[in-house]
């Protein structure tokens, strides 16, 4: 096999530049991921008119069921060289669950079976460092809160990468041992995903190295497109009514409508009329509470309170953006206790057979919650996106199941098991309060 | 002992190169004055920072390490002598 140097590429005639999202100045394609002129984040902007051209429905059907089925969308130069096996996760019919909580018409989006580490983040993680090959980086990192963390050691440690993972020192255990277990230099620091996220923004800029969700942040992101067409396509080349995505820095949910909206300009699907919902945990709601009150910019949270770690963003990177995309497409948010958070994990496990991680369980008991208020219909067609695995936050979830009931290797024993004691049948509570 | 205002790697090129100033208590006295004198000391980077009069959106201000929008008063929190405020672009995340 002839090695080619990733860095060696020219830039893809498919990319225009950086754009930036406040001000709209383009900007060369480099690891600076902000304006200069207003500090406004960078986003990749794309020769549509180039990509339309070149792709169809019966193209990217014919590839292999992966991410990197949608490259033209995706902004590497040259063929991408980590990650290569991400996405194309199931997306699962949920009647069940659908029944337990009014939705006639429900799908889960299940990135919780992703390949290599269980959560979403594979996409971006997929796009960010195959992009830091081309600039030539040889350091990677990022601030985390746990999936993110296993998934930059993960693939790092596959593509031969050097990584710095920098993780708020009250993490789950599993996401920590799940990021050491790569190799990679695991570092627990005291203080709150943000003090860790500024420290790694400072980092970055002293070392030069390539921090996934800071410098290489606009090629990261973009990943997460690719759970919008593959939505689309698995619906049959058509977008849903409603989407309910959980938000933490808040850039999933755009990235989501994005994708729908690049298969549109593509001709490849009708203009999607889809609302977005997001689901946050209430001890951690810096983006529900400014759609909620009406206010056009978050509240930063100080110390986030919740069992989802996952989402205890207290300050996100992207919450104006996704504020403003809820209000704009006509969706909502809420957030949810962490007892609706254990019920809803539980729930989504015992109706569909998907064991989520806590952030899962927010999104399932943001969608009942948005049913009762009425704010989703039961007959609009609704997917929930489904984000990491419910094996990294098991000890979240542990004190609301029952403890198996132990007997000896006896049939009479069991016999009486089921006459006496059957193990208790958990019954979602109806849809309408 | 002074106080410090650091400046981020890329707007240094608009203060001249310079990484950071240094000013006495008696140059401001809360952390919205430490950033009027570096504007002043370094015209180029007022376009930067700010819009109408105002802190750019995107423009993160941190005095020792805490965001200065957790602190009593914000940005009119008092400074001290040994106080270090930081200027950081809000982009990371997620």
């Amino acid at each position: 096999m002839v090695s080619v140097n990733p860095a060696s590429i020219p830039q893809s005639p498919l990319v225009a530049g950086m754009k930036c999202r406040v001000c709209g100045k383009q900007w060369p394609v480099s690891t600076t991921n902000f304006c200069e002129d207003d500090f406004g984040p960078l986003e990749v902007d794309y020769h549509y008119d180039r990509i339309k051209p070149l792709v169809s429905r019966q193209l990217f059907e014919s590839r292999p069921n992966n991410m990197w089925r949608w490259k033209e969308f995706l902004p590497l130069n040259g063929e991408p060289t980590v990650g290569l096996h991400v996405g194309g996760t199931p997306l699962v019919k949920a009647d069940r669950l659908g029944k337990a909580i009014g939705i006639e018409n429900l799908w889960v989006k299940n990135d919780a079976v992703n390949f290599p580490t269980l959560s979403f983040k594979d996409r971006v993680v997929a796009v960010a460092l195959s992009k830091a090959r081309e600039f030539g980086l040889e350091t990677v990192g990022c601030a985390s809160t746990g999936n993110l963390a296993n998934s930059v050691a993960a693939n790092a440690a596959a593509a031969g990468l050097k990584s710095y993972i920098l993780v708020p020192s009250d993490l789950e255990r599993a996401k920590v041992l799940g990021t050491s277990v790569y190799g990679a230099n695991v570092i627990s620091v005291r203080g709150t995903y943000d003090e860790v996220n500024r420290l790694c923004t400072q980092i970055a800029f002293h070392h030069g190295w390539g921090f996934v969700n800071i410098n290489l942040r606009p090629f990261y992101a973009e990943g997460s497109k690719t759970m919008g067409y593959e939505i689309a396509q698995q619906l049959g080349w058509r977008t849903p009514r409603n989407v309910v995505s959980p938000m933490a820095g808040g850039a999933l949910i755009g990235k989501i409508s994005k994708g729908f909206n690049e298969l549109a300009a593509a001709g490849l699907i009708d203009a999607p009329r889809t609302s977005f919902f997001g689901a946050q945990a209430t001890g951690c709601n810096p983006i529900s509470g400014s759609v909620k009150e009406n206010r056009e910019r978050h509240k930063p949270v100080r110390k986030p309170d919740t069992i989802c770690k996952s989402l205890a963003i207290g300050d996100p990177a992207d919450g104006f953006f996704a504020a403003k995309l809820i209000r704009e497409s006509g969706g909502w948010a809420e957030d949810v206790s962490d007892d609706e958070i254990r019920e809803c994990m539980a729930l989504l496990a015992g109706t569909e057979g998907i064991f989520a991680e806590t952030a899962g369980g927010v999104t399932v008991a943001v969608a009942r919650k948005l049913v009762r208020q009425g704010k989703i219909r039961p007959g609009e067609e609704t997917v929930l996106c489904i984000t990491g695995n419910g094996l990294k936050t098991q000890d979240s979830v542990a004190e609301i199941l029952p403890a198996p009931a132990v007997i000896n290797p006896q049939l009479p024993e069991f016999q009486a098991l089921l006459v006496n004691g059957a193990p208790p049948v958990r019954k979602a509570e109806p849809a309408m309060a | 002992m002074a106080i410090t205002v650091n400046i981020p790697p890329p707007l240094r090129p608009y203060a001249e190169g310079t990484d950071k100033i240094s000013l006495s208590p008696a140059d401001a006295t809360t952390v919205a004055g430490a950033l009027k004198v570096l504007v002043t000391r370094h015209p180029g980077l007022n376009d930067r920072m700010y819009t109408n009069g105002q802190l750019r959106p995107f423009v993160n201000v941190y005095l020792n390490n805490e965001d200065v929008r957790f602190l009593d008063g914000e940005f009119d929190a008092p400074l001290k002598d040994g106080d270090d405020v930081a200027i950081i672009p809000a982009v990371g995340g997620g």
